[in-house]
Formats: structure tokens, C-alpha cells, sequence
């Protein structure tokens, strides 16, 4: 059975500036795989060449089927949900139309409907904010309906760009928790970049280690974790 | 008392088309953050197209209904062939093209229908609703028209999946995109139903100020004052604004000594002016602060 999302040779860049080199890596059905890196090692630009918003080189497999050539509209359709840098929230709108647009492209209005009761008992909050607007709403409740609105995609992958960024460490904790029993009760497949290794590393089934552009390590979460160097430059101990 | 009553009913009617054009010009502007200067030619060439239906001898209502749904896709053709090719180009690019718009606009009905002034038919009749002087079965028709299509547009932007798809690509084109909205052809229809928008304001004025290729400057003037009243950021501010800046004309006129009609334009213009100094974002608009 082949990967569910598989790039070999991603190449990407913005205008001259290039900025990923080469890189060949693999998300498998039902688990969770993490690229790990510093700061401007390339990792927001590899999720962003996998849904579309920068056009890459080389060869983007969701499923077997080529999606490198897709606008970034055609692959959320495919079933990519993402929860960008930033978190992508429209903040002038409400809670509730930010979830309706994370259902856009479904056509299926009772499994709309279910779902909302779905994103709700992963995060109650959202449902007492239903009529607020989302630029009200504090970091941890934006980052909740962040995750929510890609989740009413129903989505096949989803990736999760830096879920860890500027929050509380309680709502990190409280969000990894979340991720790790989407992926064992639901089974999702997620791609999580982050910098917080030690996080990504006891969440997820699969590491990949990006610098300046390139993968420089790959394996399982633990043979990743357990590496010296790793330790040392990215765990701190 | 029935004087007071009288203007300030009569600047809700020409407010209500000011309120349009306003709606119009904001529509763009969250589409593509640029001030179309060409919409009132695009509302007076419109207004000719549905003479010139008339003149052939369609009823009223039809021509009015043709004349909304040609306005609609000569906008999405516009923005397909225009102004999709420059996105993303800078400021005084799009400047120079919506002052060539306006001027082939004007040129071309000036060439089509000459400049002489022709009279247009209103559906609503002359003289007086209820006899009293109070307001004019035109002005009420106006009013009645123009409330309409703005519920019409606000259940639209706020119940239905395209209306709330708009309005998440004006927000953030981007995000909007990752949602799996098409951000190029919601641009289009905001295009599209700013020309209708601008088609319906024609139509509605052109009985009392005559059809001219230059019937709409001052009228998309007062527009651009009610949406920088309200704010060029909030559609429901512009709106209000439109409103206000068509009473606040009228009743200066009649109240201030020495206004009249001759200084009326001035009004548009000072009202522009004191809001950008005083509160630049309009009254209903949000502060854009950009991340740099």
C-alpha cells in the first residue's frame, strides 16, 4: 500500500530565494509523522508547497495521485485540511461562520451538522463562543478553532503547522492531547511541524529532521529522539 | 415641521441611491483594495443600456431586469479581463486603469447616445404619495426600491454558503483559499454585483438628474463621502453613511443661508474631508494595522 502522502524531490522557494532543496519523505495511513527544525530550516515552506499556496518542483503523491500541479482550493478538496502559521482565522467573523468555512467544500449538510457536535466535544469552549467573533477569542481558543475549522473538513491528512506556538503551556499540553486522541480514536493522519521537539517526538509515529532546506535525519519518533546529536542540539539535555 | 419632514424624506431617497454607490465602491475595495473610480460611469452606461431598451419598446420592468443581469456579467467580463491580469500590481497602475475605464465609459455613451440630455422614464410616476407635499411618489419608489435590494443583499452576505464565502476571501484571501474557496471568482462576483448595484442606483436617479454621460460624477462624489463617512471597511457603515450624507445634503441646502443649490457638492466634499482628518477609518470602520 502506498504512503498517503508522499514527495519526492520538493523543491520550493519564494520568488529567487530558494529555500527547500530536495527533500524526499513520506506520511503514512493513520499515523503521525513530524518535521522537526529551527527556525527558517524550511518547514512552513514544505507545508506550504504541500497545500498548494507556493507552486514546488518535484512530485507531491496524496494517496498515489499527483497533487503538485493543484491549486491550493483543489487540494483542500482532496481532503488536505491545514492549520496554517498564523492559524488562518478569519477574525472578523464568527466563531460559527469560521467553522461553516472549514466545512465549505462538503456538500453532505447533515454530516456538517454532526460534525459541529464533533468539534464541540473535543473542545466545549468553542460551543460558548459560538456567536463571538474569533478576534475576540484569547491564543488557546483561537489555536481550538484553528483545529476545529480543519477539522470539519473531515479530512484524510491533516497538517498542523506550529500548533505549540505562543501558547500557554497548559493549552499545549491540553492541545497535544487532543492530537493524540484524534490520531489513535480516529484514526487521522497528521504531518506536525514544530520546533518543540520534545512534544512532537512523544506525539508522533515518524520524525524527519530538516536544515536549511534539506533532510538531514529520518526515522521512528524513537530512534529520532534517542539520537545523540538530536538530544544535544534540539532536546536540550 | 412638513418642511423638515419633506427634505429629510427626499435625502433619504437620494440617499439611498448615494447608499449604493457607496455599497458598490466598498464591495470592490474589500475585493481588491482599490477605489473604483469608474463605477458611476459603469452605473450611466448602464442607465443608457436600459433607455436604449425602453426606447426599443421594452416594458419598464423588463428592461430593468435585463439591464441588472447585463450590468452583472459586463462587471464579472471586467474583472476577468482586466483587472485579473494587473492583481497584485501597484497602486497607480490600477489608478491609471480605472481613469481609463471612466473615460472610455463616458467617451463611448457620449459617442452611442450623444451628450444631449435625455429625459428617463420613472415607474413610479409623478407628483405627490398621498397628496400632502410630503414625499414624492418618485422619491417613495426610490426609497422602497432601494431598501429592498439591500436587505436582499444583507440576508445574502449573512445566510447563504457564497455570501459568507465572499466575505471570508475579502478577509483573507489566503485562509480563504485553504478553505477550498475559489478566492478569483468571488472577486469576479463581487465585480459583478457592484456593476448591478451601480445599475439599479443609475436607473433609480436618473429621472431627476436626466440621462447624461455625465450624470453620475457628483452622485458617485456623494457615494465615496457615505462610504468614508461609514468607513471604506464596513459595507453596513457605507451604507448608513449614504443615508446620512443624502439628508445632511438636503437639509443644508434648505436650512444654511447661502448654501443652496450651487454649494451642495461642496458639502460632499467637506464631509470627505473633516472625516479623514478627524477619524480617518470612517465611523463604523476597523483600524487596519498591517504586520510589517
Amino acid at each position: 500500500m502506498p504512503a498517503l502522502l508522499e514527495a519526492r524531490g520538493l523543491h520550493a522557494g519564494y520568488g529567487q530565494t530558494k529555500v527547500l532543496h530536495g527533500l524526499d519523505f513520506q506520511v503514512e495511513q493513520g499515523r503521525t509523522t513530524t518535521l522537526l527544525g529551527a527556525n527558517g530550516a524550511g518547514k512552513t515552506t514544505t507545508l506550504r508547497a504541500i497545500c498548494g499556496l507556493i507552486r514546488p518542483l518535484g512530485e507531491v503523491r496524496l494517496g498515489g495521485e499527483r497533487i503538485d500541479r493543484l491549486a491550493a482550493e483543489d487540494i483542500v478538496r482532496r481532503g488536505v485540511g491545514h492549520v496554517p502559521d498564523g492559524r488562518g482565522t478569519f477574525l472578523e467573523l464568527t466563531v460559527e461562520e469560521n467553522l461553516r468555512l472549514g466545512a465549505y467544500t462538503r456538500r453532505d449538510k447533515q454530516g456538517v451538522a454532526r460534525d459541529f457536535e464533533h468539534v464541540f466535544g473535543y473542545f466545549p469552549r468553542l460551543k460558548e463562543r459560538l456567536r463571538q467573533q474569533a478576534g475576540t477569542l484569547s491564543g488557546g481558543e483561537q489555536q481550538m478553532l484553528a483545529v476545529g475549522r480543519a477539522m470539519m473538513l473531515r479530512p484524510r491528512l491533516m497538517l498542523l503547522d506550529e500548533p505549540s506556538f505562543g501558547l500557554a503551556p497548559m493549552v499545549v499540553e491540553e492541545m497535544f492531547g487532543i492530537f493524540g486522541t484524534l490520531n489513535r480514536r480516529e484514526r487521522m493522519s497528521m504531518l506536525i511541524v514544530e520546533q518543540n521537539a520534545a512534544l512532537a517526538l512523544a506525539l508522533a509515529d515518524h520524525a524527519y529532521l530538516i536544515e536549511t532546506g534539506s533532510l538531514v535525519m529520518a526515522g521512528s519518533a524513537n530512534e529520532v529522539g534517542g539520537d545523540e546529536n538530536i538530544r544535544r542540539s534540539y532536546l536540550g539535555y | 415641521m412638513g418642511l423638515f419632514l419633506h427634505q429629510v424624506l427626499a435625502g433619504i431617497a437620494t440617499g439611498g441611491i448615494y447608499a449604493c454607490m457607496g455599497l458598490a465602491v466598498v464591495m470592490i475595495y474589500q475585493a481588491i483594495d482599490h477605489l473604483n473610480f469608474a463605477q458611476g460611469e459603469m452605473a450611466m452606461f448602464s442607465t443608457f443600456v436600459a433607455w436604449q431598451l425602453i426606447q426599443w419598446g421594452t416594458p419598464y420592468w423588463i428592461a430593468f431586469l435585463a439591464t441588472v443581469a447585463i450590468s452583472f456579467a459586463a462587471g464579472v467580463a471586467i474583472d476577468r479581463i482586466v483587472f485579473k491580469p494587473i492583481h497584485g500590481a501597484p497602486v497607480l497602475s490600477h489608478v491609471v486603469v480605472f481613469i481609463a475605464m471612466l473615460s472610455i465609459f463616458n467617451s463611448g455613451a457620449g459617442y452611442i447616445w450623444d451628450y444631449q440630455i435625455k429625459t428617463f422614464p420613472s415607474p413610479f410616476g409623478s407628483g405627490d404619495l398621498f397628496g400632502q407635499n410630503l414625499v414624492s411618489r418618485h422619491d417613495a419608489g426610490m426609497i422602497a426600491v432601494t431598501l429592498m435590494m439591500l436587505m436582499a443583499l444583507y440576508f445574502f452576505f449573512r445566510h447563504t454558503r457564497i455570501g459568507l464565502a465572499m466575505r471570508a476571501a475579502a478577509a483573507s484571501p489566503d485562509s480563504a483559499r485553504l478553505a477550498g474557496i475559489r478566492v478569483g471568482w468571488m472577486v469576479a462576483l463581487g465585480w459583478g454585483m457592484a456593476a448591478a448595484i451601480g445599475a439599479v442606483a443609475g436607473m433609480m436617479i436618473a429621472p431627476v438628474v436626466f440621462l447624461e454621460p455625465n450624470m453620475m460624477v457628483s452622485i458617485l462624489l456623494y457615494g465615496f463621502a457615505g462610504a468614508v463617512l461609514g468607513g471604506l471597511t464596513s459595507p453596513g457603515g457605507a451604507v448608513l453613511g449614504g443615508f446620512a450624507v443624502g439628508v445632511i445634503e438636503n437639509l443644508a441646502a434648505t436650512y444654511i443661508p447661502g448654501a443652496g443649490r450651487e454649494l451642495k457638492l461642496t458639502i460632499a466634499l467637506f464631509i470627505i474631508v473633516a472625516v479623514l482628518i478627524f477619524k480617518p477609518g470612517g465611523l463604523f470602520g476597523r483600524h487596519v494595522v498591517s504586520r510589517v
